[in-house]
């Protein structure tokens, strides 16, 4: 697809420029109307009964004190579901109510409708749930040996009886992480009037909601139309569902609007988290460094319900090892079912874990090696023509590992400080540290992911490109959270078209087909290339209608001369084109993990600089850099955009950002206690963009969203043990862990 | 829910007598978060900002009005440095010392300066006010010696504060934090030194016998500085929870003690 | 109980439920949608309004007490034709992603270039430092505001292809 000729002149607005967002002035002004911004008249409120034990066994559930309270219209529980009870992407596990158990803290027991959202609320509490609590399972080797797993993937490559003569051998630790997304779940489901249900809801895939939304909801699919939403960030909790089910029962049951809207406690236990993960990991080398055999066990909690921990593992087993060559590996991934709440997608789904034990040990290698950390990552750098090293697979384009790590290490390294503004300095504004106090560090790491579906998922994109005397338009499923979709779609069409007068119009599942899910950093390569298809299909038909070589916003040209206006062009209708866009076909894993499993792949080298307060463990991230392998830039400013805001969550998770977990209960399920980065704690980022262009994405993109929050959390870390010999195996590394030991380390 | 909203303190304390349960409300950027996450629904408020008696500030006596914000660039360094920790820009607009002290968190950050200069909290009911020392006002975490019908007026700080006054608190960002530590040292000319420190116990707390240690001494010398961190740390009683372990506390509020001390020795 | 107040330079009445916060009479009482809602408990700044002059996150203050009160919101910050300039930076700085922050953030520093135009990018990043953006990681925020400010690139958060 990469052969198709840019039209001369460079268009407006095409590929490579910064163009701006569409949605960014409604966004500014405050006139853009989010998930929980809408209205419609005589609509209900929502509000959800949840039961704040980790695990227990339901023993009553009466609802008639609060539908016996003025202005409940529906009290709803899992009785009332009317159709399939369960729902799940791929398992269909989690009950769309709590059934029989409560199986984490926080799930929904029932849903009421009322007049107005304090009396919703009052309804909610009024429902009695009666509990019998059980014991809670919270333990990730305790599930293994329990076979509370979801999916076991082993991978076996090579000789089992391979050695090399230097070992480091490791347990690593990743606390779970909470996309939180500014915007909490919101939802407005409005019944049509013929049984059937339009739905506004928190999605990342609208077709994929459809789905379990239509079978859980007793519907032929063309009765639900789920529409696309306007939504404050999704990071990956949109993937499931969360209040949809829950609103389309109540709107159909009453026949009137039901609007939802989720706190911030209630968004805690609303979405999916990403995994938190128990690692040991081997590593084998040869004296120069070379590695020779990689084992690894890896463990993902992935709560009570399936949901995507299938597809997370396997990303966190076949990228066990990173972007390095070695031949003989040996990995055992599990996804397990605890009690813990459920976990799903976050970006870069499942290869972050890996990464932080596995950047680790290649510390720890170089240490033991007397090597230079750069330089045992560079004698290991898989590139083009060399084979994954889990799944055997043939790296057939290019992959710019050298050259990202090389290409972070040119940046200038950030100036010494040494200035007493508390700014500057780890504690900040609680002026703890003195300057004299601080020790610098720097830590490298890199990460190694894939683009779009693998595993011979058949994995597709719709988009549709109409042109009309008022331009074109691009009409597609795909989801835009903020990442900025909107605006490359609508680049690739006009360096096709040669055209700037493109639009793009997100369709509801009735109007289209799937765009597939808005993750995996799949869209820039899987709608980008649908719309790519379109358009040069409907730009060839305009140019042989209108008998010209090229086409812009008037019209079709031949030479200097115009031949055709568009408005005659399309006199009898839009000229239109509709594809539904497959990337190669992959393979399933064979016994032993083995195939051609994924598509295409992306790499970044993160190198993180920290200046920290040995004595009181206060760490301040000064400086991220990062060497990107982006394909190519279609838009270099929205690129830079998420290398900041992806590099923002991942030092978040090395520093500060963690779900609290006490046997199950979260304790901190809150904006005061789950710490984001602010605008102090957020480092300065220098990027270094590697352009080498993908045969799979529109102009030679690749999906990049997800590696600068991957290895940027490791980089951090490598900084602070490099200021500290501490071995800090576990993220994030809090205040403790670097002066007096972890929360359950021995007094 | 019934409001009043009165503009002096005699009709503030009119108000009070006949609704002595009322719920008061000052900056409500403690109150509104009880009621919007916690669902309190007080049914008589009385609100405190329209109270120009209570936004005074005359020399040693802080109105229980006065903003963080005012704080900040009041004349007293500890004070103006603790003000700067408080939440953010939109926190420190609105939220008082009163409120601090109404709310009575053990980690609250006016409380270590209070209790370090030995400040008073004067109360008031209608026909009647007290002058409590801090310690016997804040009785334990968040509960207050405030009996029903009253209001806090303000502080008062003692006659002559000495300039060698310093606050710090530890938390993990370097702003818009909760305190895992809190501490501030004042220091005397002639060598006097007192110590309070927050979320370190069920309330701010002194420690007598660190104090004692370097009050005596023009010259504090290393070993003695080693001595008083150990004293710190040995006399507080923090406990574990989400935000930091006790064992963490512990050691941190020695190190933060001596390094809030080292500010106020001459250089 | 009804509560009077000026919003962006018109008076205006709602019936409320005395306990609720501005920024749910903002919200729903009154149909201003552009304050956002992400926390209600003070620590996100996605509610930031102006207040009697002040910046103060409008969920923390009580409709009752608003009584009276000037409030200018981010639906007052353009007039008919023209952005803000604050506004038209976020706009081509590329500071806005998913936009959930943004009327806070807009407001916010509207506000800090009022009181303080000559900021440095040290108290930028401190007076911004009560809104929370989890999508852009701040680096453009901070180039919006100083490109506002009419300077060039803050300290440090300049960037390179
Ligand atoms: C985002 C955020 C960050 C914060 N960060 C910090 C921080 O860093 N450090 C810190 O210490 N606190 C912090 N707080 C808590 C809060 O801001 C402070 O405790 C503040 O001082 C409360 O003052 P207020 O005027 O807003 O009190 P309000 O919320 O109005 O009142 C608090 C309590 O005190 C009572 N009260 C108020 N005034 C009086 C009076 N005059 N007489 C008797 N009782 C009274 C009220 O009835 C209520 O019980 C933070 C809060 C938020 C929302
Ligand atoms: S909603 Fe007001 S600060 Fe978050
Ligand atoms: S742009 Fe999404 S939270 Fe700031």
């Amino acid at each position: 697809m990469s052969e198709v000729t840019v039209s001369r002149p460079p268009v407006r607005g095409g590929v490579g420029e910064s163009v701006q967002r569409p949605d960014g002035i409604p966004k500014v002004t405050g006139r853009f109307e989010f998930l929980g911004d809408m209205h419609a008249e005589g609509m209900l409120w929502g509000a959800t009964r949840r039961a704040w034990v980790p695990h227990a066994r339901i023993e009553r559930i009466d609802t008639t004190p609060a539908l016996a309270l003025p202005g409940v219209h529906a009290v709803l529980t899992q009785d009332d579901v009317p159709g399939h009870r369960y729902q799940g992407q791929a398992l269909t596990d989690q009950p769309v109510l709590a059934e029989e158990r409560v199986r984490y803290w926080g799930e929904a027991v029932a849903v009421v409708a009322a007049d107005d959202p304090e009396t919703a609320r009052r309804a909610a509490e009024a429902v009695v749930v009666e509990l019998e609590e059980l014991e809670p399972l919270t333990d990730l080797e305790l599930a293994r040996d329990r076979g509370e797993v979801f999916r076991h993937i082993p991978v076996r490559r090579g000789d089992p009886d391979a050695h090399g003569e230097v070992v480091v051998e490791g347990t690593y630790v990743t606390a779970t992480q909470d996309p939180a997304a500014l915007g909490t779940e919101a939802g407005l489901a409005i019944p049509d009037g013929q049984g059937g249900v339009d739905l506004w809801g928190p999605t990342q895939w609208t077709h994929v909601d459809l789905t379990q939304l239509a079978a859980c909801l007793a519907l032929d699919p063309g009765q639900v139309r789920v529409q696309p939403c306007r939504i404050g960030g999704a990071f990956g909790s949109r993937e499931d569902l969360s209040l949809q089910t829950h609103i389309a029962m109540l709107a159909l049951r009453l026949d009137r609007p039901v609007k939802m809207v989720y706190d911030r406690t209630e968004s805690f236990v609303g979405h999916v988290k990403r995994h938190a993960g128990l690692m040991h990991y081997r590593h084998e080398a040869d004296r120069d460094g070379h590695l020779v055999r990689v084992d690894a066990q890896i463990l993902l909690d992935g709560g009570p319900y399936q949901l995507t921990s299938q597809a997370v593992i396997a990303n966190s087993t076949f990228f066990a090892v990173g972007p390095y060559r070695c031949d003989n590996v040996f990995v055992d991934g599990y996804a397990l079912r605890t009690n813990n709440p459920p976990s799903g997608a976050m970006r870069g789904f499942g290869a972050n874990q890996p990464c932080f034990a596995a950047e680790a040990q290649m510390d720890r290698l170089a240490d033991e090696l007397g090597l230079d950390p750069i330089e045992l990552r560079l004698r290991n750098a898989i590139t083009q023509g060399d084979r994954l090293a889990t799944t055997g697979q043939l790296i057939e384009h290019p992959l710019p590992t050298d050259e990202v790590i090389r290409s972070v290490t040119a940046i200038p390294l950030p100036e010494p400080e040494d200035d007493d503004e508390p700014l500057h300095l780890p504690g900040g504004t609680g002026l703890t540290t003195p300057r004299d106090r601080v020790v610098r560090g720097i830590g490298y790491a890199v990460g190694l992911k894939n683009l779009e579906f693998s595993e011979g998922f058949d994995d597709f994109a719709e988009a549709r490109v109409e042109l009309t005397a008022d331009g074109a338009v691009v009409h597609t499923a795909a989801i835009e959270v903020g990442q900025g979709m909107v605006t490359v779609i609508a680049q690739v069409v006009r360096s096709v078209l040669g055209m700037s007068r493109v639009e793009v119009a997100f369709d509801h599942t009735g109007q289209i087909g799937s765009a597939g899910s808005t993750s995996a950093s799949r869209q820039t390569q899987m709608a980008g290339n649908a719309a790519l298809e379109a358009a040069t299909v409907v730009r060839d038909k305009a140019l042989e209608a209108g008998g010209g070589d090229h086409l812009d916003d008037a019209g079709v040209w031949r030479g200097d001369t115009l031949v055709t206006s568009l408005a005659a062009l399309t006199a009898d209708g839009p000229i239109d084109h509709h594809v539904r866009y497959r990337h190669r076909p992959t393979d399933e894993p064979d016994a032993d993990g083995q195939g051609e499993l994924h598509v295409d792949f992306c790499v970044a080298a993160h190198r993180a600089v920290v200046d920290v307060d040995p004595d009181l463990g206060l760490v301040r991230v000064v400086e991220i850099a990062i060497g990107q392998d982006v394909g190519r830039a279609i838009n270099p400013q929205q690129v830079h955009g998420q290398i900041e805001g992806g590099i923002a969550q991942g030092m978040g998770h090395a520093v500060m950002e963690e779900v609290v977990l006490d046997h199950g209960v979260i304790r901190n399920a809150s904006f005061t206690d789950y710490l984001l980065p602010t605008t102090l704690d957020a480092p300065t980022v220098e990027a270094a963009l590697v352009e080498q262009p993908s045969p799979w994405g529109p102009f030679g993109a690749k999906g990049m969203a997800e590696l600068p929050t991957m290895s940027a959390t490791p980089a951090v870390v490598a900084a602070i043990r490099a200021a500290t010999s501490l071995p800090l195996t576990r993220a994030p590394v809090h205040p403790e862990d670097i002066v007096t030991g972890p929360h359950d380390a021995p007094e | 829910m019934q409001i009043e909203r009165p503009r002096d303190l005699d009709e503030l304390l009119a108000g009070l007598d006949s609704h002595p349960e009322a719920t008061l409300l000052a900056g409500g950027t403690d109150l509104m978060v009880d009621v919007n996450l916690s669902h309190h629904r007080p049914e008589t408020v009385v609100a405190l900002r329209r109270v120009d008696d209570l936004a005074t500030w005359d020399d040693g006596f802080i109105g229980a009005g006065v903003t963080y914000a005012r704080m900040e660039a009041g004349p007293h360094p500890a004070l103006a440095q603790l003000a700067r920790t408080v939440g953010s820009p939109q926190i420190r607009a609105t939220g008082t010392i009163g409120g601090n002290l109404g709310t009575a968190s053990p980690a609250g950050d006016t409380l270590p300066f209070l209790a370090a200069v030995d400040a008073e909290v004067v109360v008031a009911s209608r026909g009647d006010r007290r002058r409590l020392r801090w310690e016997d006002f804040l009785l334990g975490p968040k509960h207050t010696a405030l009996r029903p019908g009253e209001v806090i007026v303000g502080v008062q700080l003692p006659e002559r504060l000495p300039q060698r006054q310093a606050f710090a608190k530890i938390g993990v960002r370097q702003a818009m934090v909760i305190a895992t530590v809190n501490c501030c040292v004042v220091r005397d000319e002639d060598g006097k030194t007192r110590i309070a420190l927050g979320a370190v116990g069920p309330t701010v707390v002194r420690t007598p016998a660190a104090e004692e240690l370097v009050s005596s001494q023009q010259q504090v010398s290393a070993t003695m500085l080693d001595e008083f961190q150990r004293l710190v740390s040995d006399d507080v009683t923090p406990i574990t929870d989400h935000r930091a372990t006790e064992r963490y506390r512990r050691h941190a509020a020695g190190v933060l003690a001596r390094r809030t001390l080292e500010r106020c020795l001459p250089r | 109980m009804i509560v009077t107040l000026e919003v962006n330079g018109e008076r205006r009445t709602a019936e409320v439920a005395g306990w609720e916060s501005l920024l749910w009479v903002l919200r729903e009482r009154l149909g201003l949608t552009g304050a956002k809602d992400a926390c209600q408990q003070g620590e996100c700044g996605s509610c930031s309004v102006i207040f009697d002059g002040q910046l103060v996150c409008a969920c923390l203050v009580m409709a009752a007490d608003a009584e009276g009160a000037q409030v200018t919101t981010v639906e007052g910050l353009a007039d008919a034709t023209d952005l803000h300039p604050v506004q038209r930076a976020y706009v081509d700085e590329g500071a806005v992603q998913c936009g959930y922050c943004t009327p806070g953030l807009v407001v916010a520093t509207a506000h800090l270039l009022t009181e303080h135009p000559d900021a440095t990018p040290d108290e930028v990043r401190e007076a911004l430092a009560g809104n929370l953006c989890r999508c852009t990681g701040y680096g453009s925020v901070l180039r919006a505001v100083a490109a506002a400010q009419g300077a060039s690139d803050p300290a440090g958060a300049d960037r390179e292809a």
